[in-house]
């Protein structure tokens, strides 16, 4: 009998992405359209901004994010360990699971059920189910690694590794709460320790969930689509070390200037900024794995997109610690500038390194040479770029004519404007700001086109799972 | 403050857990070698598999 790699998970969760990536990004220009006409939805409670929004980011992060992190490190795992996936059935557990989870919230967000932590709304049952989940992926990932055929473990793998265990650390003790019948729990703690536990979990949740995981995503398909070794293995060890061990204090960052003792503030001042080294060391690693071969960005989309994902990267890991000072904070904290911010980081860094492995990965689980349109992956790549740019640049004028409005005082001590003449100044730039938004759906509805003609190429529609060669099973 | 006396052993206990193993991998040869990891991966062949073909054409 000849042994295979499981591609059925890969597969399901990789299509899964897709499907949520459009769900999400488009509840993301819905509310975006809010802003720019506020009566658009008539006051209906379940379609206002506060109960969407929550909904937007579970989808994009967890769902679409998710499921492209599932996807890529079965995949990865399997294919640098050698050897089938620990557990089939744990495994689909893991992705019926997790759409489960995905639809608990699509029902319980919009109608007001929600614990009113930011990035993790979700009330306490789908919490416990969230933890199950999460804790099966651990053992089926874990458990691939311990079956390995090969003695050393992949780089990309100790980023997952290190990404599954912290989430499960860091869900568990943000959820921590008192239930008050199905739908209702008051959290564990209360007032700024609230606070401080929040964003300790907010800010490690986009330094594992939206950075380590996708890290591992790089450290495999940008030198697999080069078909070049990574510029600098041991670069890439550094730079696994010098995450984890830096990342952990940033989070205060995000309560400058509240009632968060002052030292608290200047530690994860310093931490944000020391952040810096390890990821332009990644950074710099990732984009000199082309050097010499620079020509293939001419005619590789796939390539496109994971180099430019990387140039996001390098740019928001710059500006993250910039802002993170408390004097620039004290002009951006509040602002669209943040909004800004986190969209340079979710669309330009972690959606496009997705939407790159998915583009590698698609084609290998539907047993195709290639996508079925090459071309059109190239008009992806552009309208996702010029989206991410408009997105990020109308957020910065927004947000810098925000804080600097909001701020200017006249010579008596008033304030020079009214809060209303701010939002008033920025009305263009959330204009700008849906358009691009626009922009970049229209991208993931052709890769979504891409994808259904890929999948139905052919008569074939049976998809098989990868022998394992048996010089590699035995070794 | 009491969120940071949680938080802060919580961290430091992280970070020797992290430190362990650190100190497992690199004395158990992980990473004795940061050549070849990197071109290994390159020779794994994972290009795809032609789907075969349906039943009535075999």
């Amino acid at each position: 009998m000849q042994e295979t790699y499981n591609y059925k998970v890969v597969r399901q969760f990789a299509v899964m992405s897709v499907v949520w990536g459009i769900v999400g990004m488009a509840m993301g220009v819905f509310i975006a359209a809010q802003l720019v006409w506020p009566d658009m939805t008539y006051g209906i409670e379940w379609m206002s901004y506060g109960r969407l929004r929550p909904l937007h980011t579970n989808t994009v992060i967890f769902a679409f994010g998710g499921c492209a992190l599932f996807a890529s490190s079965y995949y990865i795992v399997q294919r640098t360990c050698h050897t089938r996936i620990f557990s089939d059935s744990l495994a689909a557990f893991t992705f019926w699971g997790w759409q489960a989870v995905i639809v608990a919230a699509a029902i319980t967000l919009p109608q007001g059920i929600t614990s009113g932590k930011e990035y993790a709304e979700l009330e306490w049952p789908i919490d416990i189910l969230i933890a199950v989940v999460w804790i099966s992926y651990a053992v089926v990932f874990f458990g691939t690694l311990v079956k390995r055929k090969t003695p050393h473990i992949y780089v990309a793998n100790w980023f997952f590794g290190a990404f599954i265990l912290t989430v499960a650390l860091l869900h568990i003790v943000q959820s921590m709460a008192m239930p008050a019948g199905l739908f209702k729990s008051y959290s564990a703690y209360a007032g700024v320790q609230d606070a401080m536990i929040q964003w300790w979990y907010g800010h490690n949740a986009v330094g594992f969930f939206l950075t380590a995981g996708f890290l591992g995503m790089m450290y495999y398909f940008v030198p697999k689509q080069a078909n070049r070794p990574i510029y600098s293995y041991r670069l890439s060890v550094v730079h696994f070390w010098g995450l984890i061990f830096t990342y952990m204090w940033a989070g205060p960052h995000h309560l400058h200037y509240t009632a968060l003792p002052d030292w608290t503030q200047s530690l994860g001042m310093v931490f944000s900024l020391i952040l810096l080294a390890p990821s332009w060391g990644g950074m710099v690693n990732g984009i000199m794995t082309l050097s010499g071969a620079w020509d293939k960005l001419r005619t590789d989309p796939i390539l496109k997109f994971l180099v430019t994902s990387l140039s996001f990267y390098g740019m928001s890991t710059f500006e993250g610690p910039m802002m993170a000072i408390k004097t620039v904070n004290a002009l951006s904290h509040y602002t669209d500038w943040t909004v800004g911010h986190v969209h340079s980081g979710a669309l330009g860094w972690v959606a496009m390194i997705s939407i790159g492995a998915l583009y590698y990965l698609i084609p290998r689980m539907f047993g195709r040479e290639a996508m079925w349109s090459v071309r059109l992956i190239n008009v992806h790549f552009w309208l996702a770029t010029i989206g991410v740019v408009l997105y990020i640049a109308a957020m910065w004028i927004a947000g810098v004519a925000e804080g600097l409005m909001w701020r200017a005082t006249n010579a008596d001590g008033t304030l020079t404007y009214s809060f209303a003449e701010a939002v008033k100044a920025t009305y263009p730039f959330l204009f700008i700001r849906f358009m691009g938004g626009v922009l970049y759906v229209t991208g993931m509805l052709l890769m979504a086109y891409n994808v259904f003609r890929t999948a139905t190429a052919g008569d074939a529609r049976v998809y098989n799972d990868a022998p394992i060669p048996a010089t590699l099973a035995h070794a | 403050m009491e969120s940071l006396y949680i938080l802060i052993p919580l961290s430091v206990a992280l970070i020797g857990g992290v430190l362990w193993l650190l100190w497992w991998s690199v004395g158990s040869g992980q990473f004795d070698d940061l050549e070849g990891p990197g071109h290994r991966v390159l020779m794994d062949d994972d290009r795809p598999v032609p789907a075969p073909p349906p039943d009535d054409l075999r």
